[in-house]
């Protein structure tokens, strides 16, 4: 079963799958054009004319990888507030994903650290955490708008309450877990407080803060699209929305492309971190 | 005159857990520069001796007074060698020890440190392999850089846990001449607990024969007369070896069970019995 596949014959049958699924998209699109019976509601939905018009065919891979093409040539173009490059609209969504990431984990460390290290305020903060880990994160924008009163500080706001849990979480684990004996070693070398939750603890931990800092990171990009077709913008939550509003289904799809391989970058770029503080017994 | 204020010594020390005694109004002592076995049956006891000695645990009354100061928690002045080697699986061999040093002389440039860490794992033979991660390392060159953290600090008292319980035998017999030879070297006074009866002989100057739990007490103190210096080698070749040895098998064997909660007569726990069996 876990027999080691060479990575050629894992990278061609990849590619055949590739193409056949693009082979079957290009039949579909020439085949089945948009003409089909408009439902009233779905109608109201995307406007009348966009309902009606059978103009916007599904695109095909050819169309799309023009319009890529077009895309990535000048990502970072700024012709006023509502045409800007699309690598200036993944440019805002991944500020904003970073500033509340950072938010995030500098609050869930410490507090993460607090928690693991006191029984006492496990047990204590355990029901909040409890009560609000499950809350998806989008639910907090009202207030978060109504409080803020600034679209962008909110959009962060968010992406700092949905990357805190997993970190604060895998912190206080990670803490909670760190072996009995190293603990001791610390404490007949009278290492002190500050000196053990450095040296010994924090290294100790690091894998396991590391692993929730990925998965807040996923978590983040997730949320960053939908908070943004929701305050509207910038970023490419917000693109993605007008598009839809132009009926850019090309560009749709190059933007579900696109923030599947930044996705990807984040996850990866977190992994290599991971690896750093990795440790092996 | 040391057997009046020895360097080390136990008063008086209770240490129970809910329901279950481990052991009550322990008295013995260390001498300065000596080696003292405490052996055992497992859950005697022998642990939380240690741990007290350590100040990882505390007693429920009684103290343990170390060069005429009573003990309140671990010191850096009582090195302990772990029975799994606890060594930080995130740091090389040499910043192992070099950790430690910096604990005990706060003030040392990291140059000083790592010079010193690399000068004790040299002492245990480790020098080739002082940047290398514990995950590097063979089970017995891990306790190896254990030995090293402990003995680079120059404490009072080196204490040590079955140090070598988790070890091959060919492995654990060449530790034990290693240690033996580096405490006669330092003229380290230390305190070892252990199960193997020949480790026993072959390091210490008096073994504690300690009873079955729970409620255990120390039986008696069996004194080693057999000269130094000692290599397992010829270990077994000495006059008087193997009363000695048979005199503690024995305990182990029968009298551990029958004398637990039944002191033999004559037993006054301040003053234990002494026996010479290879004299
Ligand atoms: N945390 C604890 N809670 C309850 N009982 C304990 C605890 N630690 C040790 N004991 C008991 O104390 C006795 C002595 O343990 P220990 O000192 O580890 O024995 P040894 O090292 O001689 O094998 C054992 O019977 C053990 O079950
Ligand atoms: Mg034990």
């Amino acid at each position: 079963m876990n027999k080691q596949v060479p990575a050629w014959r894992a990278a061609l049958v990849a590619l055949g799958i590739f193409v056949a699924l693009m082979a079957l998209w290009e039949a579909a699109a020439t085949s089945g054009g948009g003409t089909a019976a408009v439902d009233p509601e779905y109608a109201a939905l995307v406007g009348q004319a966009a309902a009606t018009g059978g103009q916007t065919p599904f695109p095909r891979p050819s169309a799309v990888a023009l319009r890529l093409w077009e895309l990535l040539r000048d990502p970072f173009y700024i012709r006023g507030p509502n045409d800007q490059g699309i690598g200036i609209q993944i440019g805002y969504s991944l500020l904003r994903v970073t500033a509340g990431f950072l938010l995030a984990a500098l609050v869930a460390v410490p507090f993460g650290f607090l928690i693991g290290m006191s029984p006492l305020l496990n047990a204590a903060l355990n029901p909040f955490i409890q009560v609000l880990r499950p809350v998806s994160p989008l639910a907090w924008m009202p207030l978060a708008l109504y409080t803020i009163k600034d679209s962008a500080v909110s959009a962060i706001f968010v992406i700092f309450i949905c990357a805190l849990w997993p970190m604060l979480l895998n912190t206080a684990f990670g803490v909670a877990s760190v072996r009995r004996e190293w603990l001791n070693v610390a404490r007949t070398l009278e290492a002190g407080t500050l000196k053990t939750a450095w040296r010994v603890i924090l290294p100790a931990a690091a894998p396991t803060i590391l692993t929730g800092m990925r998965i807040s990171i996923g978590i983040a990009w997730l949320v960053i699209v939908a908070a943004e077709m929701l305050v509207g913008g910038t970023g490419i939550g917000y693109w993605v929305w007008n598009q839809w509003n132009n009926l850019s289904l090309a560009d749709i799809v190059i933007a579900i492309l696109l923030i599947g391989v930044v996705g990807l970058l984040l996850d990866r770029a977190l992994g290599a971190v991971a690896r750093l503080v990795a440790w092996q017994e | 005159m040391s057997d009046l204020h020895p360097y080390v010594s136990v008063e008086a020390v209770t240490r129970a857990y809910p329901g279950h005694t481990v052991f009550r109004d322990l008295w013995f002592g260390v001498n300065r520069g000596e080696f003292v076995c405490l052996v055992g049956h497992s859950g005697c006891g022998k642990t939380t001796v240690l741990n007290i000695l350590a100040g990882l645990d505390k007693p429920d009354s009684g103290g343990v007074i170390v060069d005429g100061v009573e003990i309140n928690g671990p010191s850096l002045d009582r090195a302990v060698i772990f029975q799994g080697h606890a060594l930080m699986p995130w740091m090389t061999a040499e910043a192992n020890v070099a950790f430690a040093l910096s604990c005990r002389h706060k003030g040392w440039s990291k140059p000083q440190l790592r010079e010193a860490a690399r000068e004790a794992l040299e002492k245990v033979g480790l020098g080739a392999a002082a940047n290398r991660k514990p995950s590097m390392l063979s089970g017995g060159m891990k306790q190896r850089v254990g030995i090293a953290r402990a003995l680079a600090l120059a404490p009072k008292m080196l204490l040590m846990d079955e140090p070598f319980s988790a070890l091959d035998a060919l492995t654990r017999g060449a530790l034990q001449d290693e240690v033996s030879r580096l405490v006669q070297e330092a003229n380290q006074t230390a305190f070892m607990i252990t199960h193997d009866v020949d480790e026993a002989i072959l390091l210490a100057d008096r073994i504690l024969l300690m009873t079955n739990g729970p409620d255990s007490h120390v039986a008696e103190v069996v004194q080693n007369t057999l000269p130094r210096p000692r290599d397992r080698a010829n270990l077994h070749k000495l006059p008087g070896y193997h009363a000695l040895r048979d005199h503690i098998l024995e305990f182990l064997l029968t009298r551990s069970r029958e004398l637990r909660g039944n002191p033999q007569p004559g037993w006054d726990r301040k003053a234990l019995p002494v026996v010479r069996p290879a004299a």
